[in-house]
């Protein structure tokens, strides 16, 4: 039994089906990527396993226990749903920090409040953390005295405070400046190194290519195909992929 | 003469500020309340409280004082000449025999706590929605992301409206005359009425002044404890 399943995985808003069956495995320590154009149901997806979204249909397990099924969704509990989510880190492409709160608070404010441990542990793990995606000097400052890069690495630290099985990215570079995506793939990439489970969505093809150990192509709310970096980017087999890798590997 | 007067105004512009901290006291909480109740996802009580809003904002403050005034009155007369007595007439005789105060106090608590819900709505949804979902994905319960998250940016958002509300209410205080509570407008009229004096009633414009300018410097010094973070 794989670290993650997903199995048919269904999504609508309204009379618009997002998601068509979506079933997909990852194991752990394994980063997958997850590319596609606007609106293909990626973000939706990502959504689905943070239950942000509660999908129609489907079953989503993490080691062997069912987190969801579609069949008797209406049993599960808020207090349920938190557990299931505590599975899941979810970075979001708009950094979402709390900007109240210094970097190390940002870090600390979930663990503080689930009680996972005494403050003086607490605190030692997020600067830890705050070390790791290298942003020790501004442990006390504020979001808004930031660069977009250097939010979304608080945002990366505050993610792995809370020990999530399976990390994922909903276009974590999507808002940056060109020349600010570099540090963050950086940080993603030290922690492919370490072993973290991973999903990015994203629109960096080369980061892509280098850090996936599986690359998703997901078109109009199905997997066109799935590989590994060498198969999707170097020998695609669907029209599909061929089109969007071609428009997005576009040089001008 | 004018030590005297400066002295007794002061005095009826405590019942002033009584008024004030009073429903300041109430109105805030319950605001919070109302402002809740008309989110709610459950319509038929957002519709409810919709409506209970439109109908306080939309009548004159002095009409609602009158009727808080005279209203537990004419419910008991009605009540004892159907031969009715029960806890809830009792209640309504209790309020009918309240000091004008504590009926001034009731109806503007209740008056400006809609207009705070306004405000606290504006404020909770003016908060993006990507904050409260940090804070769902990183596992924490509603409460937690109210109090922890929400709470303050909607704090730092609404001072501005709110600073505003509340220095009107220190001067609507004023209306509370009409159901006979002797604060310093009314003080100052019986100078007209007893002693031909007009002046003091203009000098009561000195406390208005002096406590709204109170206010507002507590107000900007909100605003820049505040100013540390950007919503």
């Amino acid at each position: 039994m794989p670290f993650l399943e997903i199995k048919d995985i269904y999504k609508s808003f309204g009379k618009t089906e997002v998601l068509k069956g979506i079933s997909l495995s990852l194991e752990e320590g394994e980063v997958i990527s997850i590319i596609g154009s606007s609106g293909s149901g990626k973000t939706t997806l990502l959504r689905c396993l943070n239950f942000l979204e509660t999908p129609d249909n489907g079953k989503i397990f993490v080691r062997d226990k069912v987190l969801f099924d579609g069949e008797n969704k209406a049993a599960l509990k808020d207090e349920q749903i938190r557990e299931n989510r505590l599975h899941f880190g979810l970075v979001f492409q708009s950094f979402n920090l709390f900007p109240q709160y210094s970097v190390l608070d940002n870090v600390m404010l979930a663990p503080k409040l689930l009680k996972k441990g005494t403050n003086d542990e607490i605190a030692n793990k997020a600067r830890k953390l705050i070390e790791q995606v290298g942003l020790t000097e501004k442990i006390d400052s504020y979001p808004c005295q930031l660069s977009g890069g250097q939010q979304q690495r608080v945002a990366i630290a505050r993610a792995l405070a809370m020990n999530p099985d399976i990390l994922c990215f909903d276009e974590p570079t999507s808002a940056l400046d060109p020349e600010l995506t570099g540090e963050v793939l950086r940080v993603i990439k030290g922690l492919k190194e370490q072993g973290s489970t991973m999903i990015v969505v994203t629109h960096e093809m080369e980061f892509a290519k280098n850090v996936s150990d599986k690359i998703i192509f997901m078109a109009d709310g199905v997997i066109e195909e799935i590989g590994t970096p060498e198969e999707i980017f170097e020998n695609p087999k669907s029209e599909k992929t061929k089109h969007f890798l071609q428009n997005s590997l576009e040089k001008i | 003469m004018f030590i005297d007067v400066v002295i007794n105004l002061f005095k009826n512009f405590l019942v002033t500020l009584q008024l004030f901290g009073f429903t300041l006291l109430f109105s805030l909480p319950l605001g919070l309340i109302i402002s809740f109740g008309s989110m709610s996802r459950f319509k038929p009580l957002s519709f409810l409280v919709k409506v209970f809003v439109w109908v306080i904002r939309g009548t004159p403050l002095m009409l609602q004082l009158i009727l808080f005034y005279f209203g537990p009155g004419l419910l008991v007369s009605a009540a004892e000449a159907g031969g009715v007595d029960n806890a809830f007439v009792d209640f309504f005789r209790k309020l009918n025999m309240a000091d004008p105060l504590v009926t001034a106090i009731i109806a503007f608590s209740i008056n400006y706590a809609c207009y705070f819900s306004e405000i606290f709505r504006g404020g909770i949804q003016g908060v993006p929605k990507g904050q409260q979902e940090a804070g769902e994905v990183l596992g924490l319960t509603k409460t937690q992301i109210f109090f922890k998250i929400t709470l303050m940016q909607m704090i730092k958002r609404i001072v501005p409206p709110m600073s505003n509300e509340i220095i009107t209410l220190v001067k609507d205080t004023s209306l509370a005359r009409t159901i006979t509570v002797y604060e310093i407008i009314w003080a100052a009229q019986d100078y007209i009425r007893v002693d031909g004096l007009l002046w003091p009633l203009f000098f009561t414009g000195v406390y208005y002044l002096a406590f709204s300018g109170l206010l507002t410097l507590l107000f900007n010094y909100i605003e820049k404890k505040l100013s540390y973070f950007k919503v």
